[in-house]
């Protein structure tokens, strides 16, 4: 019993640790801060997962951990990092919402994803209840960073995190099939928009990775 | 190759794939275009046999049962038609210089792509693959709508990338959640996501796991269908990819994402404590029947218009879905296959059109039936089956829907005819400043193949006039499954 509250606490702390970090991406007003913190995001969502492979017994969610830390932790923030800084766009994020209201909304997301799942999860076992409760959290946090930008890179790191949290999910739930073929198909879509739309077709014809720019050239107000 | 050792779910998965890799190395317009057609007919002369030769077992990931049989074979049907109008098309883009040869191998590869994408979540028993294979058909499809990279495309890339990776996202916590309920039940490993295993113990689940489960499932998949409140990517796709992307987008993915969803609501119906998923379809459904149909007046884009058609049928799908019942799902099947049909050749059609007049702006087309008859009538009849006239395919659906609707909820029935009304004015007002009139634009001759659209206007007509009783009795049996 002694060692299985251990486990709980330590899964049970990467997993707020996340939710915290998720915080911590809404008031980032630099591109270069946010991107650091998405790292930290992943790094602690390596850890957490190989956590669960550690009391799983499940070996190849080590495999899952490992493309949490190499992939998201350091491959794409590094590229991130060079295609803001070839871009120049290193200035202020102009964010859609104040930090203030921000930071109430993420609350209240916070809160609405803890009354949904522990109520409707109630007979399951404790520690994958709160980790879905936690995964949930940061997928609506994620949610809500890619609402509150308006920079494309950072809409990306915040769909990034949004998958840190589906990652979680799956992990915490003990024993499910194809977690680690998800989490490969989901690194080869965050590659895909990193190298493919991004690198070469927005900053090709843009000049600027502001979306707000795109809206100008809606197809009916030509 | 004999007809005991042939696996039909093989072929139709292998052959995409496999000609998609060689049409990504093969160099020359001519070649790789004949070649898609035939690696598409091949796909389909597979699916076909889905009914001939006995089926397999169902596996951990491979299940054909009735109710997916309909939906690969209009899948392949719908796939190799659009590839013999793709070539005609392609040939003209390549001509304008607006595709270069190596985006043209780019294009080739993904289209065969998003066929093995789309075959593999219909025949997938597995509820993450399946939503594997759905990310792979958005991936491809996303890919596609960039291709022409003007700032239009591109944003309407960008759009449909981040709003269809939410909804995958969501589809995926859905899909863990189904797992989590299955998972004290059917025991932890593989068998927790396999359908056929779910759903014979489903009664057994916690209904409210199971209820917030269908909740995000319905967001998600529901993004891609295209319902109301998630829909603003759909336009946007349609109108600024290559036309034949817009066929298969409104024909075939939409498809895709809506078997998704009735999938989960089988699974859900076969759970006595859980929510009833039928009311939350039917509003989701009035809602887009409705809201698209005043947006089909404010069109100005001709690719526009027949995509918020498409939101407005999707919504009447879910909806005569939603009410389920024999006779309702009959209808809903009906109409799904019936949309199909007539969405993609109003594409060929408009496909071609805005080639020869060189805009998409319904104000610069004028007259068609004078300049060119053949395009100008085909769309005209089109137009005349997907608002709902008789004596084509649509109408009989429809009034079906309707119908069984007015018995059972009366109230529900006139907030839908009024939606299919409105939406037959607005049709009906652009049709007639396009196909008549005096002509504007371009009167140049094209090169157009008219097979693939009058093959699939003939077959909504035959089905309008006469539905065969085989087809009439596989549909019955599929509707019961539904539930």
């Amino acid at each position: 019993m002694q060692m299985h509250s251990l486990y709980f606490d330590v899964s049970h702390t990467l997993a707020g640790g996340l939710v915290l970090i998720s915080f911590m991406m809404l008031y980032q007003d630099r591109l270069y801060s946010l991107l650091n913190v998405f790292a930290l995001h992943a790094l602690v969502l390596a850890l957490s997962v190989a956590w669960q492979a550690f009391i799983q017994n499940a070996p190849h969610l080590y495999v899952t951990a490992a493309i949490a830390l190499i992939f998201k932790a350091i491959v794409i923030p590094v590229a991130l990092h060079r295609i803001v800084k070839q871009l120049g766009i290193h200035r202020d994020i102009e964010s859609a919402v104040g930090i203030g209201p921000t930071m109430l909304a993420g609350m209240g997301l916070v809160a609405l994803s803890m009354v949904l799942m522990l109520r409707v999860t109630a007979e399951a076992d404790p520690l994958a209840r709160e980790d879905l409760a936690f995964a949930l959290s940061v997928v609506l946090l994620g949610l809500l960073v890619m609402v509150t930008r308006r920079n494309a890179v950072s809409q990306v790191v915040g769909f990034m995190s949004l998958e840190n949290g589906l990652v979680l999910a799956a992990t915490g739930a003990k024993g499910m099939p194809l977690v680690v073929e998800i989490s490969v198909a989901f690194s080869i879509l965050i590659a895909f928009i990193v190298i493919g739309i991004f690198l070469f077709r927005i900053r090709e014809r843009f000049d600027s990775v502001d979306v707000s720019a795109l809206d100008d050239y809606r197809g009916e107000r030509r | 190759m004999n007809a005991h050792s042939f696996d039909p779910v093989a072929a139709v998965l292998l052959i995409p794939i496999g000609s998609a890799i060689l049409l990504a190395l093969l160099p020359g317009y001519r070649l790789t275009a004949r070649l898609n057609v035939v690696a598409s007919l091949a796909t389909f002369l597979s699916a076909i046999s889905l009914f001939v030769i006995e089926r397999p077992q169902p596996g951990p990931y491979v299940l054909v049962d009735d109710l997916n049989i309909v939906f690969i074979v209009l899948n392949t049907f719908v796939g190799f038609t659009t590839s013999i109008f793709s070539a005609s098309y392609i040939a003209h883009e390549l001509e304008t210089g607006r595709l270069t040869p190596v985006y043209l191998r780019f294009y080739h590869a993904m289209y065969q792509t998003m066929m093995f994408g789309m075959n593999l979540a219909f025949v997938s028993n597995n509820i993450g693959l399946m939503w594997v294979a759905v990310e792979i058909a958005t991936l491809t499809t996303v890919l596609m709508v960039g291709i022409y990279r003007t700032h239009a495309a591109l944003e309407a890339a960008w759009k449909y990338f981040i709003l269809g990776s939410v909804g995958i996202a969501f589809a995926l916590f859905g899909t863990i959640l189904v797992y989590m309920a299955a998972r004290p039940v059917v025991g932890e490993g593989q068998d927790g996501m396999v359908w056929t295993v779910l759903i014979q113990h489903a009664a057994n689940f916690d209904p409210a796991l199971l209820n917030v489960a269908f909740i995000f499932l319905f967001l998600g998949y529901g993004t891609k269908v295209g319902l109301a409140p998630l829909h603003a990517w759909l336009p946007d796709a349609h109108a600024e990819g290559p036309t034949p992307i817009s066929a298969v987008l409104s024909g075939l993915l939409l498809n895709v994402a809506l078997y998704a969803l009735l999938r989960f609501k089988i699974l859900l119906a076969a759970n006595p404590g859980a929510l009833a998923p039928g009311p939350l379809m039917v509003t989701i459904g009035l809602i887009s029947v409705v809201f698209a149909a005043f947006m089909l007046y404010r069109r100005r884009d001709i690719k526009r218009l027949f995509a918020y058609s498409s939101i407005e049928h999707m919504g009447i799908i879910i909806f005569a879905f939603g009410m389920g019942g024999p006779l309702a799902n009959f209808a809903g099947l009906l109409h799904m296959v019936m949309h199909s049909l007539t969405k993609s050749a109003i594409f060929y059609a408009v496909g071609h059109i805005s080639q020869v007049k060189g805009t998409q702006r319904i104000s610069r087309i004028r007259g068609l039936t004078v300049t060119h008859p053949a395009l100008g009538w085909g769309l005209v009849t089109g137009v005349i089956a997907i608002a709902g006239l008789p004596p084509l395919g649509i109408f009989m659906s429809e009034f079906l829907v309707v119908s069984s609707t007015f018995a059972r909820q009366p109230l529900l029935a006139i907030v839908l005819v009024f939606g299919l009304l409105l939406a037959f004015g607005a049709l009906t007002l652009r049709l007639t400043s396009v196909a008549f009139g005096a002509p504007r634009g371009s009167a140049a001759p094209t090169q157009a193949s008219y097979v693939p659209m009058f093959a699939h206007l003939s077959l909504v007509l035959i089905a309008g006039i006469y539905l065969p009783a085989p087809f009439v009795v596989w549909f019955q049996h599929v509707a019961q499954l539904l539930g």
